[in-house]
Formats: structure tokens, sequence, C-alpha cells
């Protein structure tokens, strides 16, 4: 997808005429209590990259005809929170300050910290994480993948959350892998627990984790053709009859996106 | 022999060895034909998935030596259904009515996570009535005891300790009564949603509730009299299937079986959520790290949640008639259900409304049923303190009115993978033990 700023005019507008305190307002205000509305790439800030991760077309998810209302031309950009700023507030930046070159971007949302990290960094960013004194980041809750179709380049996404009992932090390191070279390293061997989660992203997604010491199927059956839980993959069903109507399939009816 | 006959059962040659199939006939005939020489040694015991004492659809894969298990794999995704997959064509309220059918022996933990999840990407999370939250406290707790139940009566059974079983289900048929009456529903309640809580607490629940817990309070000793020093039981549980804190840390393993290494780490208490910080209750642990520990936190816990279903419903007597639904009325169910003459059903006022009084709630009512609310884009994990662990849901949104991912991470699934390492090197019997013991809900593990 392109780069394109989907800040709503008069968001842009107010921005330009006061961009300057604009900016330091921003950096002002703790991470922790940024949203999409107020964060700086919302505000029309420019410099700060903003991904639209897909687009939204009309309204009612009629596709092929049928739709007279209008709303068929409505397109709109799906944009996940953007980049936050520093400082990010309270231990985050302590994280942060550990992780720094390794971290592509922080993403701060209703208050957890999302850290992107390119997968070359990740082993080495997960080791540091977990032995730490100041981090550790003992307890792996799981892997969970996420396909994002649109997101040209960085498709398939593994999401690990961490958890520190020592210090009673969560955090969320989040690699992506493009489509058509979908590796991601195993990180199996720093954290044991892992070793199922990506047997399941591997087996809903088709993302392969390199190191990993047995990489298969584990909820489908081994002759399976396909990763379910693939966007590009569909839910399946058939039509049900009852009294003389028929019933679509789930993702076959009308519906509204 | 009596396996001639079966046509299922004959032993066949592969490129892996001899394979025989035991469907409950003479051991002996089957050890007859395996004679002398590498497979009266070694054999591979394809342990389930239909097996009465794996404890569901779970397929053991042991390699065994004569009674020693020297490897132990586990086969799971026997019950899949692919709930997660579904929950991204339905809306964001449709998707409790899924995910409660997950662990279905806790399905108010699955719906709060999801819930939690929901409602953090809302922002509506400090807008939720106060008697909502009380009342998912008191659910969840019921839960917990009833669940604590079927894992103690389920692991007594597998045991041969029958007694343990009627009466663990005896038990939890109280509570199943209890939900009944609070949701409509003995099991997948799909009670918590977005918001708040699906309806409010029926006349007469608080005193079938206070009357739970006074009979409770007598019933729960039998099970420490049954148990706790019955000889038998002891020599079954103790020092079997034993992971110490490390291995727990390491193979990300939470809930009792943490709890049992005698560290106290409880979401409860750790991270609160819906108010869990303002009840008085205590953590229970254990120091044995073994399978009798996890029974006795389990049996502990079953007090403390008895403790906070008090609490509650003292809070649940004063909030008599205060809202369940958050006030929202973009994002607040628009019906409110009632009790007709044929059961439960949307409410005859409400119906009435809408259809005769005015058009724009009739619009407001199903916009919102047929379309749902939109959930800003982003991405939320908000874990639950489950019977069995740490239950969390990743919550995907892209800003439109269906999840665009909703992934689980159910204790279940991560504690089995510590299968093998409580079993290899022990009796064939104690792998049963170890996992009665880790408490897997196959519903939860395949979602």
């Amino acid at each position: 997808m392109s780069d394109d700023k989907p800040a709503p005019d008069k968001q842009e507008r107010a921005a330009q005429q006061d961009a300057k305190t604009g900016q330091e307002k921003a950096v002002e205000q703790p991470a922790a209590t940024q949203s999409p509305e107020n964060a700086p790439e919302a505000l029309g800030e420019p410099g700060v990259e903003v991904r639209a991760v897909g687009e939204r077309r009309g309204m009612f998810g009629v596709k092929g005809s049928g739709d007279t209302s209008g709303y068929g031309g409505l397109v709109a950009p799906v944009v996940l929170p953007g980049a936050a700023q520093r400082p990010y507030g309270g231990w985050f930046d302590t994280v942060a300050d550990k992780l720094d070159a390794m971290v592509e971007q922080v993403v701060i949302h209703r208050g957890e910290i999302t850290f992107h990290v390119h997968r070359d960094n990740l082993v080495a960013a997960m080791r540091l994480l977990r032995d730490d004194p100041e981090l550790r980041f003992e307890f792996l809750s799981g892997v969970s993948g996420v396909h994002y179709p649109g997101d040209a380049g960085r498709e398939l996404h593994a999401v690990y959350h961490l958890a520190s009992y020592t210090w009673n932090r969560r955090i969320r390191v989040e690699v992506s892998a493009p489509d058509d070279d979908p590796h991601i390293p195993s990180v199996v061997k720093v954290y044991p627990a892992a070793d199922w989660h990506e047997r399941e992203t591997w087996d809903m997604f088709g993302i392969q984790f390199d190191g990993h010491p047995a990489l298969t199927r584990i909820l489908m059956p081994d002759d399976w053709p396909g990763h379910p839980q693939r966007k590009d993959y569909p839910l399946g069903g058939i039509p049900v009859e009852y009294k003389g109507a028929s019933v679509p399939p789930p993702d076959q009816r009308r519906s509204y996106n | 022999m009596s396996t001639g006959t079966d046509f299922y059962a004959d032993p066949s040659e592969t490129s892996e060895g001899r394979v025989f199939t035991v469907t409950g006939q003479d051991w002996d005939e089957i050890a007859a034909d395996m004679g002398e020489g590498d497979a009266a040694e070694r054999i591979v015991v394809n342990m389930g998935p239909q097996h009465p004492s794996t404890h569901g659809v779970l397929r053991l894969i042991l390699e065994i030596e004569g009674e020693t298990v020297t490897e132990a794999r586990c086969g799971i995704g026997y019950l899949h259904t692919g709930i997660e997959k579904n929950m991204e064509y339905r809306t964001w309220t449709q998707g409790v009515t899924f995910c409660t059918r997950m662990d279905y022996l806790s399905p108010f933990f699955n719906e709060m996570s999801y819930v939690l999840g929901v409602e953090r990407l809302l922002d509506i999370e400090d807008d939720i009535p106060e008697k909502a939250q009380v009342m998912r406290v008191l659910l969840m707790e019921l839960n917990r005891i009833s669940s604590h139940l079927v894992c103690i009566a389920t692991g007594g059974m597998e045991i041969g300790a029958l007694t343990v079983m009627t009466i663990g289900f005896r038990e939890r048929e109280l509570v199943l009564d209890l939900f009944e009456l609070i949701t409509g529903l003995r099991m997948n309640h799909a009670f918590i949603r977005p918001g708040g809580v699906a309806q409010d607490l029926p006349p007469g629940a608080l005193d079938e509730i206070r009357s739970f817990v006074a009979l409770m309070k007598k019933r729960l000793p039998e099970y420490a009299a049954l148990c706790n020093a019955n000889p038998i039981f002891k020599a079954r549980l103790e020092n079997v299937g034993h992971l110490d804190l490390e291995g727990c840390m390491a193979l990300g393993l939470t809930g009792p079986v943490l709890r049992s290494t005698g560290y106290g780490f409880d979401l409860r208490k750790a991270q609160p959520y819906s108010g869990y910080e303002t009840y008085d209750f205590d953590v229970q642990t254990w120091d044995t790290a073994d399978s009798y520990g996890r029974f006795r936190v389990r049996l502990n816990e079953m007090w403390e949640s008895l403790k906070i279903i008090e609490q509650a419903a003292d809070r649940l007597a004063r909030l008599e008639g205060a809202p369940v639904m958050v006030a929202d009325k973009k994002i607040a169910w628009p019906s409110q259900l009632s009790i007709g003459s044929d059961g439960m059903g949307n409410s005859l006022d409400h119906i009435r409304h809408i259809m005769g009084e005015s058009m724009e709630a009739l619009i407001h009512h199903f916009k919102l049923v047929t379309e749902g609310f939109r959930v800003p884009a982003g991405q939320a994990y908000v874990p639950v303190e489950s019977p069995r662990g740490e239950l969390g849901a990743h919550v995907v949104s892209d800003g439109g009115t269906r999840p665009f991912r909703a992934h689980f991470r159910d204790p279940s699934f991560n504690n089995l993978q510590a299968m093998g390492l409580m079993s290899e090197g022990g009796q064939i019997a104690d792998v049963i033990v170890a996992i009665a013991s880790i408490d897997p809900v196959m519903g939860g593990v395949d979602r």
C-alpha cells in the first residue's frame, strides 16, 4: 500500500497553522496518554510516517452489483496507531533505552506498548529482554500471528506477548515478514514456551520459524493444504436451506465492513 | 485368538514395525503375540484420542520400556473448530458467543478476556458500570469453583477414586443451576458482553447464591476428608508430575501448576481487572511442585472463591436496580431480555417501543444488531486468571465492525507442553496423574 497520510483536512490545517506548538505539545505529552486522535501524526506533523495497512471500500460489503446507496464509492484507508514519540513515560523508556537500536518503531496504544523489531534482530532482542536485570521479561505468554494482506512487504506479523513477573510489566514485540519470504527466526531457544505457539502460527499462517526444533502442523491434520487463518483462505461453509429460503455461508452473506 | 476375528484389530506389518490395535482385550494375548526380541522391550503406544483417561480428545504418543515411559509427546487438534477464524466473520458482540465455547469448563473467563480486550480498544474500560463489574467477578468465581470441581472429579475418576467424581459433579451441578438462573444457560452463556453483561440479576438470585455458599462450606470439607490424608490418594499423587519453578517459567506454565511450586503469582493480585483489587482474598500456594500440591491449591482456591462470592453478593445487594451495561447507546446492546411464558426472549416492552412507538429506536436497534459498533484500529492483550492459568485474548481491530483477528492464548494449550517433562522417566500410570494435574480442556487447547 501507499504511504498516504490519511489525516483529515481539518487536522492538517490546524497543524499547519501551529506546526511548532503542535510538535511541542505532542512531545510534552507522555506517550501513555497518546491516542490516535492526539498522536503527532494525526495532527499532521510532518516527518512521521503513517502506514496504511489496507483499504475499506463501500459500506455494506456488497461486491459486483446491487448497491444503489451511493456509499459504494467510499474508500477509507485502514491505519493502525502510529509511532509514539519520546518520552514514552515511566518504565516504557527504560525498556526502549535498552532495546534502542534494535527497535524499528514503538507504538503505544491504550496504555500497551509494542516494539516493532526487524526479524534479523528478533532473537538478540528477546535474549536481552529475558536476561537484562533491568528488564527480566522471563515469561513469554504466547505467539500470535496476524495477516495484513494490504501491508505490502510486511504482510505476515508475529506478535510476542512478554511479561516480567519481577517488575510486573507487560510488553509486546512485533515482527513482520513478507508473504513471498515468510521466514522469522525461532525464539524457542530463548523461550521454550514458544514451541507450540510457533507451531500453531506456522500451521495457521504459514510463517516458517527458522531454527524451530520440529516445525510441524499442530492443530490441522498433517496433510492439510493451506494455512487457514490467512485472509486469503476462505472460511468455507455451505448454504443452509430452511423453509424454502437459503441462507448463504457466513463469508458470503451481505454484511457491513 | 480373539483378535483374529476383529477386522480393525488385526496386527499388521508396517515400515515402522508391527502395529497392534488394543481395544480392550486381554493384554496377555497381545504380549504373547509380540513374542521375544525388540518389540517386547520397546513399544510406542498411542493412547487416545479416544481414551477415558486422557481428559478429552487428547492423544498421547508414549514410548515405553516395560512400564516406564521413556518419551512422551502430545497429539492435539482433534477438537479444532476454527473459532478464531469464525470470529472474523461476526460482529464484535457476536464474537462472545463463539469464544465462550472454547474452554467449555470456564466459559466466563473466555468471554471476559475477549471482552476486556474489546473494551480496552473501545477505551471504555473506566465506563463499565460497577454492577456489571461485580456480576462479572461473581460469575467468574462461581465458574472457578465449578471448573476446579470438574478437575478434581475427573482427576479422581482417572485414578479410580470414583466417589470423588460423583461428589464433584454433584456440587458442580449446583453451580450450573446458579448459572442457569442468572444467565439462562448452564454452559456457553455469552453473558459477558462488550460494555457490561447481557442482563440484570434475576429476583431471588442473591438468596440462591448465599444458600449455595452456605452449602459449599459444608460440602468442601468432604473433599478434604476423602482425599487430603488418604494414603492411596497421596501415594498416587505425591511426587508425581514434578515441575519446579524454573520449568514453569521456561515453559510458560501458569495457574495452579505455577502456584504449586510455592510462587504465589495470580493475575487477580498482580494485574487486577474488574475490581479484583477491592476484594479480600489470598493467593493459595503449595511447595511440593507435584500433582498433590496442585490438588491442594485447587481445593484451597475454592475456599477463596467462596470468600469473593460472599463479598460480591453483599455488594450486589446494595446495587439493586443499578445499570449493568455501559451508558453509551452506540455500544450498549439495545434490547433487554426478559423471561416470558415461552422462556427467555426479547423484552416485550422493548419490542413495543421499537415496533410501535419510535422509528428512530427501531433504526438504532437494527443498525446496532446487524452492523454492530466499530472498534478503533489497534491491538490489545488483556490476560485474566482463569482456573487453568493465564488466559489472554489478543484482539486486533482494523477499525471495522468485526474483529480483524482474535487469538486466544489458552492456558491449557501452553501448559500441555509440559506433559513430556512431567511424565518422562515415570510409570505409565503416572502420566495420567500428571495430565490430570495440568487439567487441560481440549476445547480450549484446540479452539
